[in-house]
């Protein structure tokens, strides 16, 4: 018996993996429904907006800023050991476009969003407000889940193509002052070799990673169980789970897009 | 005319409803009463559809109780809610909360409408305008409760729920808010239910009263006979009494 013992815990843990993906799979085609299905809540539609846009934009600018940067200073390294000091505003910026605008884009996101939408719809679920939407006739996954979803997955691609932006203004501050290029020659690198598709695949990215991020704070959220630990627990497993799928699904759509 | 006949519902292995049979004539205010834990908000949210019971049946003028479909919208728009802790919505003003399904679904009015209509429900409950741009963090307990009860109140619904309406009230205000219930729910004509253990709201608005205990309903009839009756656990209950045939944990 407690040689199989262990066998058993795996095969638990796995079924319960299985569910609960199970669980958000039907969640997420649940809201995605209810996007496309009337009524349309567009006030709650604008503010989830603004929250998960217009509030990230300082975050995000300042991760995507000095991760330019630092990314400029180690190309530079690594291209002096083969005397290639001259890739660093393409590869800059293709890196930042292509992998570290929208994933840490996407990470820092999940922090300030999954968590506050985690924990705002927990404490709606803990303090019944969720059952006093329904008693109203309102369904809860159409006016907190469905909006959430719809703009994180707008908001995000926009904030991901802000990034790219400053963070390649971050490897043009460092270049041109530390690295000794001149501001022509590192824009006119930096142009030479980007291509459209580097960008569009970034934007995509971000677009899957916004829905992730309000698709792990919604369905924790609504999932919380009861009181402050219920709804803390929540707000944990929303960031982690947002954070982890993210990871994920960058290198799925990285292997998609660009492999062969 | 709302009937409930053996509605069941656990909880893993805690059984909390077990047969329960019940029915509230329209237009009469009936009273749950029981200990903490014994089902009472259960009972409420398995009519509202909120949880699913796992057997019996539950008919609101001898229709099922919509749960899902096309007709849950239009089953809901028939009743009123005053929950325990009030649910109010945190991210929005006073008034519109008050106006929420005013402002929603297919009896929507438009804003000026709601408002003037919101405006009159909190003077209803006792609130003047000054109170209707706050947001209910803004408000005392009995604040929000009242804000909470011209919510339930604000589209006239023919079936209001009452969940613990005077918890967590001073005796003053809690008579107050019992006073609102039994004017409101007579000169709406509504059927109420109210789940409480506060006798004193028992008596001031219960035209009918049951008792839920062990997953049934041990005893119902009119208030009048509540003293009478000489069922033990309506007596313990009512008395306040540590010994008698409800279990109590020490």
């Amino acid at each position: 018996m407690s040689l199989l013992s262990p066998l058993a815990r795996l095969g638990r843990a796995t079924l319960g993996a299985l569910a609960a993906t199970g669980r958000l799979a039907a969640f997420a085609a649940t809201g995605v429904s209810h996007i496309v299905r009337p009524p349309f809540y567009g006030r709650e539609f604008g503010s989830a907006l603004m929250q998960i846009g217009w509030f990230s934009l300082p975050v995000v600018g300042m991760t995507a800023l000095f991760t330019g940067a630092a990314l400029a200073l180690q190309i530079y390294a690594g291209g002096q050991r083969f005397s290639a000091e001259s890739v660093v505003p393409s590869i800059t910026a293709i890196g930042m476009v292509r992998e570290l605008g929208p994933v840490l884009g996407g990470l820092m996101v999940a922090a300030r969003v999954a968590s506050s939408i985690a924990a705002e719809v927990g404490t709606m679920k803990v303090t019944e407000q969720i059952d006093a939407l329904t008693t109203l006739s309102t369904n809860p996954m159409k006016y907190l889940v469905a909006p959430r979803l719809l703009a994180a997955t707008l908001a995000v691609p926009v904030l991901v193509a802000v990034g790219d932006s400053i963070g390649i203004f971050g490897g043009y501050i460092v270049g041109t002052t530390r690295l000794g290029f001149s501001p022509m020659t590192y824009l006119a690198n930096t142009r030479a070799y980007l291509e459209p598709f580097d960008i569009v695949s970034g934007l995509i990215k971000g677009a899957a990673f916004g829905f992730l991020i309000a698709l792990c704070g919604t369905y924790f959220g609504m999932a919380s169980g009861r009181g402050a630990q219920g709804v803390g627990r929540a707000t944990k497993s929303a960031v982690v789970t947002a954070s982890v799928l993210i990871l994920a699904a960058n290198y799925l759509l990285t292997e998609m897009f660009f492999s062969g | 005319m709302i009937e409930l006949s053996g509605v069941k519902k656990s909880f893993g292995a805690k059984t909390v409803l077990n047969g329960v049979e019940l029915s509230v004539p329209r237009g009469e205010s009936m009273v749950i009463i029981g200990g903490s834990g014994t089902g009472k908000s259960v009972l409420l949210k398995c009519i509202l559809g909120l949880v699913a019971p796992d057997a019996g049946r539950i008919t609101v003028d001898g229709a099922p109780a919509a749960t899902s479909g096309p007709g849950r919208e239009a089953f809901l728009d028939r009743f009123g809610m005053l929950f325990q802790g009030g649910a109010l919505f945190d991210s929005l003003p006073v008034w519109q909360n008050v106006a929420f399904r005013l402002q929603r679904g297919p009896r929507k009015l438009p804003k000026d409408e709601a408002r003037a209509r919101a405006l009159d429900k909190l003077r209803r409950v006792g609130l003047d305008r000054s109170a209707a741009d706050l947001y209910p963090a803004e408000l005392s307990g009995g604040m929000q409760k009242r804000v909470g009860l011209a919510r339930a109140i604000a589209a006239e619904p023919e079936i209001i729920f009452f969940d613990e309406p005077t918890t967590g009230l001073d005796p003053i205000m809690a008579g107050v808010i019992n006073d609102l219930i039994r004017e409101i729910v007579t000169e709406m004509g509504a059927t109420a239910m109210t789940i409480t253990h506060d006798m004193t709201s028992v008596r001031a608005i219960a035209d009918r009263v049951a008792m839920l205990e062990g997953g049934v309903i041990r005893w119902t009839g009119p208030i009048a006979e509540m003293d009478r009756t000489p069922d033990p656990y309506v007596q313990q209950f009512i008395h306040g009494r540590a010994e008698g045939p409800i279990a109590t944990v020490r």
